[in-house]
């Protein structure tokens, strides 16, 4: 065992993330306003976004407009007075494009209804078993370079900086053994209190030994809207009560979607070169995902859809909708690569 | 279930779950010291990490639906569950 690296990285502490650079009419005005006086009585109907659902996952402006307007409530904006994060006409403007992002959830996906908790498994298991759209894990284990590695992980920060915090909204909305599935995951995803073992922190000391700027929220102007959907979509059901049920499923499928794909970008990290300490971040997952993914599907998902089987349908969409947004953030990283492209926004960040 | 009960969760088509302060012996006798409060144990044979579930019984396909009443047969009657033709209890 060598010395724990997180000890020899930059300070555990994140700082509010930098303003990002506007992509169009609706993050311009949106950036205006928020360098403005929260406290004046401030009209934002113009914050709107005029798109249609088929388009909405995958628009840059919206995705920014989610993403700025959610980042209030982690760990805020640099220069951005933190009454922001509860301004009424803000919010008003967010729920709207929130509207967008589930029109367009919806018509990608579909929200079942009427399920017991007995089809929540069935479903669940049949959703990780279906090995539906380009596998980046197989792509990185064979064929990836190390610069790519590197755009892998600048992408995954956007959300692995903040690991595990937008499910623990959905702490205070559960209750008796459902909640005590989602704590006995979160715990382990935060290193069970020790702050080097969180895995965010886990993540840092993985950039940090790419040599990739691992400061909070750098990376957001290089990541596509596809990679601020992932994220964003996690905020959308972790913020509001009404979605607890697709909380839950969306972390069951990432539990039940993370052992196999870990240990193959583990092989990728060694073989590239990467540091044994810094592998720990997939070690780890590996290992612990197979326990998550026993507890999420039987303790938490299906343990909600018995007690509240109104919502069994919203579990099953919730997993849908993270492989969903997994799949398109997938097909567009082979793609550039495979046409010999960056898949960030701006190339060239690396080192 | 207190805190120092030790229990195994046998799941579906997946490993066991081990919860507890469960001491992990070798067959010498010999401990191994671990502080997982929970583990999966590999049933499926394919696991790389062996003892421990790496989540490829998915991969193998690998299939035991576990249920109670087929445990409890099988505790009891030390034969295979009858008339579940689609089940492989062997």
């Amino acid at each position: 065992m060598t010395i724990d690296t997180a000890v020899a990285s930059p300070a555990l502490h994140d700082d509010p993330a930098p303003l990002p650079q506007p992509r169009g009419p609706l993050t311009t005005a949106l950036l205006a306003a928020l360098v403005r006086d929260p406290h004046r009585s401030l009209d934002l109907r113009h914050l709107s976004w005029e798109g249609d659902a088929a388009s909405a996952l995958a628009d840059e402006d919206l995705q920014l407009a989610l993403w700025i307007a959610y980042e209030l409530h982690y760990r805020g904006l640099a220069g951005v007075d933190e009454r922001w994060e509860w301004h009424p006409e803000l919010l008003w403007a967010r729920a709207r494009w929130e509207e967008h992002l589930v029109a367009g959830l919806e018509l990608a996906v579909p929200r079942p209804t009427g399920l017991d908790a007995d089809d929540v498994v069935r479903e669940l298991v049949a959703l990780a078993e279906a090995d539906a759209g380009p596998s980046l894990s197989k792509h990185l284990m064979r064929d990836a370079d190390a610069d790519q590695l590197r755009e892998f992980l600048v992408h995954r920060s956007i959300y692995h900086l903040k690991e595990a915090d937008p499910h623990s909204w959905g702490i205070p909305r559960l209750s008796g053994r459902v909640k005590g599935a989602m704590v006995s995951i979160q715990a382990d995803e935060y290193g069970g209190g020790v702050a080097s073992g969180m895995h965010a922190q886990l993540f840092r000391s993985l950039m940090h030994d790419w040599s990739v700027d691992d400061t909070y929220g750098v990376h957001v102007d290089h990541v596509p809207a596809l990679t601020l959907l992932g994220t964003n979509v996690m905020s959308l059901f972790g913020l509001h009560r009404l979605w607890r049920g697709a909380l839950v499923g969306h972390l069951t499928a990432i539990e039940m979607s993370s052992s196999t794909p870990n240990a193959r970008y583990a092989r990728a990290h060694r073989r590239l070169g990467g540091g044994e300490e810094a592998a720990r971040f997939f070690d780890e997952h590996v290992v612990a995902d197979a326990v998550h993914e026993q507890i999420a599907l039987h303790d938490m998902a299906a343990g909600l859809a018995r007690v509240e089987p109104a919502i069994a349908g919203d579990v099953v969409f919730g997993a849908r909708c993270a492989l969903h947004v997994d799949t398109l953030l997938a097909e567009h990283v082979i793609g550039a690569w495979e046409s010999g492209r960056s898949s960030l926004r701006t190339p060239g960040l690396a080192a | 279930m207190s805190a120092d009960e030790v229990t195994v969760t046998v799941c579906p088509d997946g490993p066991l779950l081990l919860r507890g302060p469960a001491r992990l012996l070798g067959v010498d006798g010999s401990e191994v010291d671990h502080d997982r409060s929970v583990i999966a144990l590999c049933r499926c044979g394919r696991s790389r990490l062996k003892p421990l579930c790496d989540g490829s019984h998915r991969l193998a396909r690998f299939k035991d639906a576990a249920t109670p009443e087929q445990m409890a047969h099988v505790l009891a009657h030390a034969t295979p569950l009858p008339a579940d033709e689609s089940d492989d209890a062997a």
